[in-house]
């Protein structure tokens, strides 16, 4: 599928660029023309793979995350977030709803929450390098709602 | 994020005001907190009816004030939470344990 427009943003991992990361996805994507409800899936999604990065990836220093928003020709949104942390051993697990390294400050609900609000979710982490997680969510529009 | 509240009758009313997320949970939390061992009430209510946006990290801060109130043989509510809050509770089960209500 060709790709329709893009954008990379890349941004220090402290806590006040959560808020600037998924306005900033919701921003880009609303060319698409998407409900409240589909821009609201999209803003939790990032929200929750950017405090991920902050979080977990990088439990001891502020390090560099990068943003990538992409819209396909068929309306598709597709987000991939970047680190280059710690990344995750057991990919599999660490999506299991629940599971958490980050105790009682954290739910362990992230992941489930961006396969629930997003179409697709993929994960490519490696140990010591870093993660990368893709998402896509196709956007309908609004002549043939 | 903005933290107003009052208690009345055993009652503590806390308004949640702005956008929950990692970044303002732990102010939250301190917040909260703070004012439910200061009243020590028999009732927590979270007024989410000004709250614009809210992650997972407002999930973890529901299941803490859920277990202080315990604690203290009270209860919690949560109650007026607008569409966006309520889809990401809704993914997560936790109305399951948590007395919630709508907008
Ligand atoms: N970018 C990342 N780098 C390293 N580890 C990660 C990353 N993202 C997630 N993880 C690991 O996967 C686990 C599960 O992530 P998930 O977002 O589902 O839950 P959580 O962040 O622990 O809690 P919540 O998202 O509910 O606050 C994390 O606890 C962490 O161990
Ligand atoms: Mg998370």
């Amino acid at each position: 599928m060709a790709v329709a427009n893009y954008t990379k943003i890349e941004f220090l991992g402290k806590s006040a660029n959560e808020s600037f990361a998924r306005s900033a996805a919701a921003c880009f994507a609303a060319q698409l023309d998407p409900t409240l409800e589909e821009l609201g899936d999209l803003k939790t999604a990032v929200s929750e793979a950017v405090t991920n990065c902050i979080v977990h990836a990088y439990p001891n220093e502020i390090g560099r995350i990068q943003m990538k928003c992409r819209i396909m020709g068929d309306d598709t949104f597709e987000v991939s977030i970047k680190d280059w942390g710690c990344g995750i051993e057991d990919i599999k697990k660490a999506m299991e709803p629940l599971f958490t390294t980050g105790g009682e400050d954290r739910s362990g609900m992230g992941f489930s929450i961006m396969e629930c609000f997003m179409d697709t979710v993929k994960v490519k982490s490696k140990v010591g390098k870093g993660t990368t997680v893709t998402m896509k969510k196709k956007i309908a529009r609004k002549k043939s709602r | 994020m903005k933290i107003t509240g009052y208690c009345k009758q055993g009652v503590l009313t806390l308004n949640f005001n702005g956008e929950l997320d990692h970044h303002s949970a732990r102010a939250a939390m301190k917040a909260l907190g703070e004012r439910i061992d200061a009243f020590m009430p028999r009732e927590c209510v979270l007024n989410f009816k000004e709250l614009t946006f809210m992650d997972s990290s407002g999930i973890a801060l529901i299941l803490r004030a859920d277990k202080r109130m315990k604690e203290i043989d009270g209860r919690l509510l949560v109650v007026n939470v607008p569409a966006q809050p309520m889809r990401v509770l809704d993914a997560s089960g936790i109305d399951r344990l948590i007395n919630i209500s709508g907008k």
